[in-house]
């Protein structure tokens, strides 16, 4: 299997050298007693046994490293514990090699992942099995991604993204970017540029300078494009650049003081946005191909934040309109909205979840600041986080994992972001080099 | 401190910060500030500038900064212009309409108590109810200009209401030329 496999995929990899392609589809067969269903209340994390990939030819470093990617991806999901290798009975000897399952369960190891990693000039190839070693048989067919050395880290994710989502049936996250606003010095002066890099904080490069104040960049829908705020023409305005290429080029926007909060329609076709004039703030939306506007909102009062749902057709948005900043829903093409929002507090910056079933937002009541999710009718309302200051939430690619930012207190206080999955488990601070905020969590990659 | 110090501490912070980075206060950075060097800031595109002069001087916008008050603060959340403002942006709109070859960039801003867009619309809201209430009084709107910096631009840096009160403001920045 996996030889005429190898053949389908040297195939692909020439035909797109820098796509990693799976080798052969990822036909996940019956679960049996290896799964996890993330609604339910994991307490214990699902111990795995994932000893270092073996060389398959050249890996050298590469075999440990990936390895190490993938551990880190599973554990970091708090849904996983990987059984340290001193603990192992025995080692399979070989990639593909008979599986000695009464050692595994002997340790009590649920899975077994085992790989291979091969270098031929900087071309990379990484094979893995899933085992349910107490089925006593493998969870789904063997897989092999390839493409080039330097993308090394997203082969450990897709790697760990094919285990995840065969455990788990939701699918995964790891291999994805995310878009964030790099900050530095002091907090009266403080220097900002959009940054891009990988879901786990690797692989940093930065998108603008900061010779513009710039704020709340958001991915499109395929991850190629990025849209923010700029003050780059004396006022905020709303920009656009290719990630390939970035040199942001300005959207245009309907007429008023400033223009802010850009999001792409799910196409990528569109763009909606808020207005300031006057003292008001409405929403647009401006067809990129066209350049023509249109308004969604006219209210008095502010609305902005908005937030398509999956399927495009709705938009959720906050609005002070009842007094102070509440959730709204309406059509895609405006009109009437409904208030969803009803408890104490304020709520703000919506974010509809990939999977359309939940809303995120930011919650402000009685001093402090929440990370929340609701259904889209309001009901079921829960608060995440708490902190001096949480906001902008984003979601992960498979809707199961929020990040945000997660200001301190203080003179010397800043921004950091932070991810914490639906249930309001697992909050874990998200590596980066300086002060961070607002996140945009792109798609998986392809 | 006095207020006149503490305005005087205040433009020394601005200019120091301006010339970091020039776009710091957008298109209304040459009104307001004075480079290490004691020369002029040097004007971007569209930017007007004004030299300060000195503060003994009634139509210098050092005066207009330090004598008459170049800001105003808000409740939270709100954007209401209290007795107090209307003292100080009655001062601003005589100030604006003896000196008519002024322009003024008007900024608002909110503390950090708040979202972050949010907070720039509700900078827009007090930099609009202040213009309002300058154009009410005279000063033709032509010669005036809303930017919002919503929470990004703090003066005051502690997190508790002693610094909030003098992050919610508007402030105005006087600038010589037309307005881009």
């Amino acid at each position: 299997m996996l030889t005429r496999v190898f053949a389908i995929l040297s195939a692909a990899a020439l035909a797109v050298p820098m796509a990693l392609a799976p080798a052969a589809p990822a036909l996940a067969q019956d679960g049996g007693p290896l799964r996890i269903t993330i609604t339910d209340g994991v307490i214990e994390p699902l111990p795995f046994a994932l000893p270092s990939f073996f060389d398959g030819g050249g890996a050298g470093q590469y075999a440990s490293d990936i390895t190490q990617v993938v551990a880190e991806d599973l554990t970091g999901t708090g849904l996983f514990r990987r059984i340290g290798s001193e603990s192992f009975i025995s080692t399979p000897s070989g990639f593909g090699g008979q599986v000695s399952y009464a050692d595994w369960r002997a340790i009590n190891a649920q899975a077994l992942i085992t790989g291979s990693v091969a270098v031929n000039g900087n071309q990379l190839t990484v094979s893995f099995r899933l085992y349910d070693v107490f089925a006593g048989g493998e969870l789904g067919e063997g897989l092999q991604f390839s493409g080039t050395t330097d993308g090394w880290r997203r082969m450990g994710h897709k790697v760990a993204d094919a285990v995840y989502s065969r455990i788990t049936g939701e699918g995964g996250y790891f291999d994805s970017r995310v878009v964030f606003v790099a900050e530095s010095g002091p907090k009266d002066d403080r220097a900002r540029r959009i940054g891009i890099m990988d879901y786990d904080g690797a692989n940093v490069q930065y998108l603008t300078d900061s010779s513009s104040l710039v704020l709340a960049p958001r991915f499109s829908p395929t991850g190629d494009r990025v849209l923010y705020t700029s003050y780059a023409g004396g006022t905020a305005g709303v920009r656009m650049l290719n990630v390939a290429a970035p040199a942001g080029q300005a959207v245009p926007t309907a007429p008023g003081e400033m223009a802010f909060t850009p999001r792409f329609s799910q196409n990528g076709s569109q763009v909606i946005y808020s207005v300031a004039s006057g003292g008001n703030t409405d929403l647009y939306r401006t067809d990129l191909a066209t350049g023509s506007h249109s308004q969604l909102t006219n209210a008095p009062s502010i609305e902005t934040s908005p937030s398509f749902s999956p399927d495009g057709s709705q938009i959720v948005f906050e609005s002070d309109r009842s007094g102070q900043q509440q959730l709204y829903i309406m059509s895609a093409s405006g009109g009437e909205a409904r208030r969803i929002s009803f408890g104490d507090g304020r709520y703000g910056s919506p974010v509809w979840s990939p999977r359309g079933d939940l809303i995120a937002f930011t919650k402000q009541n009685a001093g402090r600041f929440h990370i929340g999710v609701m259904r889209t009718d309001g009901s079921e309302e829960r608060l995440l986080t708490s902190s001096f200051l949480d906001e902008s939430p984003t979601w992960a690619p498979n809707g199961r994992v929020l990040m945000f930012t997660r200001e301190t207190q203080g003179a010397q206080g800043g921004p950091s972001l932070y991810s914490v999955d639906v249930s309001g488990r697992n909050l874990q601070r998200v590596p980066t080099d300086g002060f961070a905020s607002d996140a945009s969590w792109g798609p998986l990659q392809q | 401190m006095n207020k006149f110090t503490l305005a005087l501490l205040l433009t020394a912070a601005l200019a120091t910060s301006a010339c970091t980075r020039p776009d710091r206060f957008g298109a209304g950075a040459g009104g307001a500030g004075m480079d290490p060097n004691g020369g002029p800031l040097t004007a971007g595109a569209g930017v007007g500038q004004a030299g300060l002069g000195g503060a003994n001087d009634p139509s210098s916008p050092a005066y207009f900064n330090q004598a008459i008050g170049d800001r105003v603060l808000f409740s939270v959340d709100q954007s209401t212009i209290s007795p107090e403002a209307q003292t100080v942006l009655d001062g601003q709109a005589q100030w604006l309409l003896t000196n008519a070859d002024y322009q003024a960039v008007i900024e608002g801003h909110a503390d950090e108590q708040g979202t972050r867009e949010y907070n720039l619309a509700l900078g827009e809201r007090r930099a609009n109810a202040v213009r309002e209430y300058l154009v009410s009084r005279g000063v033709p709107s032509a010669r005036l200009r809303t930017v919002s910096y919503g929470k990004e631009r703090p003066i005051a840096v502690c997190s508790d209401a002693s610094c909030y009160t003098q992050n919610r403001r508007a402030v105005t920045v006087i600038a010589a030329g037309s307005l881009s």
